[in-house]
């Protein structure tokens, strides 16, 4: 027992638990990051974040069902996005009809999670439902993964700079005939497979702290846009791979032998970081002022 | 229809106080958060306070103090990193980090697995009477908070500029909203659950909104469809034991709908 096993944990490469979490993660962090850095363009964070919630009504109902978890992900993902494109069509109704939307959605988990519970005997289906953990991702769920964020990448290829002009400037994005719904539809689809992955991988919680978190970081470093998605896509795989260490090492942590969760450092590390890219700003603004 | 209990057993009587109490809280605060459009707001704040309750079990203190305390943190969070009305990311970022520290107050606390479903989902079987005590303290300090609040509210709320222009407190007003939003999810959180008590705070203030014809008209309608879907979802849940989480955001939607169509 030395000190740095604080903060280097023996073993963190042999173990395979750790391995899957690897690469799980960076497949995850590579999406959402980059399909981040639209969503904090256009406003959409509370879609965002009702798309990695609702995960928990699909994940239930997909057990209820005896059918694999990740149909069930996606199907809530996309009722829930289909429903808010088709109530939430003018900016103001948006975040209204995602609120209602998503609270019938996570009613929906409330009662099939209770049958869950009646109905079956595993009376801790619930609690994994709701907070998984990367620690318990299974290995076979990894080409899936791969297939999902090749997915979400490919869509924001397609349209990105369609995407880029609708979201900086709509009206006259409309007014140059791109076709601004379809554009905005094809996202949502995108956003979609980003957020499901993302909750099935690493669970609700940290779908949204990737999300947001390093695509808000990378928007007030970067000074294009193709900087701030290269940049979220690097700070969200360097924020899940420093959340997974620092788990690891927490099973040396008090209280001994329990281990701290991932979501809880990938947290706190998102929120440091987004607090440093801030603290760049201002310090890059007063230089910028000082020189002239 | 109406089996035995329904009105007489004291679990009974306290889910009705409490839950016709917090249906009206929603009802009014609701208003200003579709008025403003910061559901983002209302789903975050009492989602955030279920990390204080897990953290009062952690170190033995009563859940509604825990919950209190971090939904004011988590309005005040949010208040401080956000940008000129635009809540979207902060928002985001703090409920993000609550949710973080609730995970590790589960897993170092070893919280009992109903009660933090009791508080994701709410339970009314769960009400105490000294819930119902703190529900209708909470409640009442909501409801003078927003009488006394309500004109400048509602002039900021429709256009701040003007309000700037008139020289009222912008930002004040702001975490005076924010506060409004996190009285109501202490008050909420235990009845209804961490996870639904934003419901009611949308889905009938949307309704109200669509076919109030002024801004008191507004208010009226959202209050009367929150009580009217509390009632009914608190007899449907002990009519069938589902959650009551479960009926409350169903019939919020359904009202929503409603609305949607009359006005169509």
């Amino acid at each position: 027992m030395t000190w740095y096993q604080y903060i280097w944990a023996p073993g963190i490469w042999g173990n395979p638990a750790v391995h899957t979490a690897w690469t799980a993660g960076t497949l995850v962090a590579l999406a959402s990051g980059t399909v981040g850095v639209f969503v904090v363009m256009r406003g959409q964070s509370f879609t965002g974040h009702a798309l990695g919630d609702v995960g928990s009504t699909g994940a239930a109902g997909a057990f209820l069902a005896g059918v694999g978890a990740l149909w069930g992900f996606l199907a809530a993902g996309a009722v829930t996005g289909g429903s808010i494109e088709w109530l939430g069509r003018r900016v103001r109704e948006r975040d209204i009809a995602t609120g209602v939307v998503m609270a019938f959605m996570l009613g929906l988990s409330a009662l099939f999670l209770y049958l869950v519970s009646i109905y079956t005997n595993a009376s801790n289906a619930p609690m994994a439902i709701l907070f998984g953990s990367l620690f318990t991702v299974s290995p076979s769920l990894q080409p899936a993964l791969l297939g999902l964020s090749i997915a979400a990448l490919a869509i924001l290829a397609l349209i990105y700079r369609p995407l880029l002009f609708s979201t900086a400037t709509p009206e006259v994005a409309q007014s140059r005939g791109i076709p601004v719904r379809l554009v905005g539809l094809a996202f949502m689809l995108a956003l979609v497979v980003a957020a499901e992955e993302a909750a099935l991988a690493v669970g609700a919680i940290l779908s949204t702290a990737l999300l947001i978190g390093p695509a808000a970081t990378a928007a007030r470093m970067a000074r294009r846009p193709g900087m701030a998605v290269l940049l979220a896509a690097g700070l969200a795989v360097g924020n899940i791979w420093l959340g997974i260490l620092l788990a690891y090492d927490s099973y040396w942590w008090p209280p001994i032998h329990t281990g701290w969760p991932v979501s809880f450092f990938v947290t706190v590390v998102s929120l440091g970081m987004y607090a440093a890219g801030g603290l760049i700003q201002r310090v890059r603004t007063t230089v910028r002022e000082g020189g002239r | 229809m109406f089996p035995p209990g329904l009105f007489t057993l004291q679990f009974m009587q306290n889910a009705w106080i409490a839950g016709t109490a917090i249906a009206i809280i929603g009802g009014i605060v609701g208003f200003f958060v579709v008025l403003r459009g910061a559901t983002f707001v209302a789903h975050a704040v009492p989602r955030a306070s279920f990390a204080g309750a897990a953290g009062a079990a952690v170190v033995g203190q009563s859940s509604v103090l825990g919950l209190g305390t971090f939904a004011v943190l988590s309005a005040l969070g949010i208040a401080s990193i956000s940008r000129e009305r635009r809540h979207g990311v902060a928002t985001a970022l703090i409920l993000a980090a609550a949710l973080g520290l609730g995970d590790l107050f589960l897993t170092i606390g070893h919280v009992y697995a109903p009660a933090v479903f009791a508080l994701l989902f709410g339970q009314i079987v769960g009400i105490s009477t000294h819930d119902v005590r703190a529900v209708l303290i909470v409640s009442v300090i909501t409801v003078v908070l927003f009488a006394a609040a309500f004109r400048p509210l509602l002039l900021q709320s429709v256009s701040p500029h003007v309000a700037e222009a008139h020289g009222f407190w912008t930002r004040g007003l702001e975490i005076l909203f924010l506060l409004l939003v996190s009285g109501a999810a202490a008050a909420m959180v235990p009845v209804v659950g961490a996870l639904l008590a934003f419901s009611l705070m949308v889905g009938p203030a949307a309704a109200g909104s669509i076919l109030g014809k002024s801004p008191l008209q507004a208010l009226a309608w959202s209050v009367a469809f929150g009580v009217l879907s509390l009632w009914l979802s608190v007899w449907l849940a002990y009519l069938t034991f589902w959650p009551i989480g479960f009926y409350v955001s169903g019939f919020c939607l359904l009202f929503y709908f409603a609305a949607r169509l009359i006005k169509r």
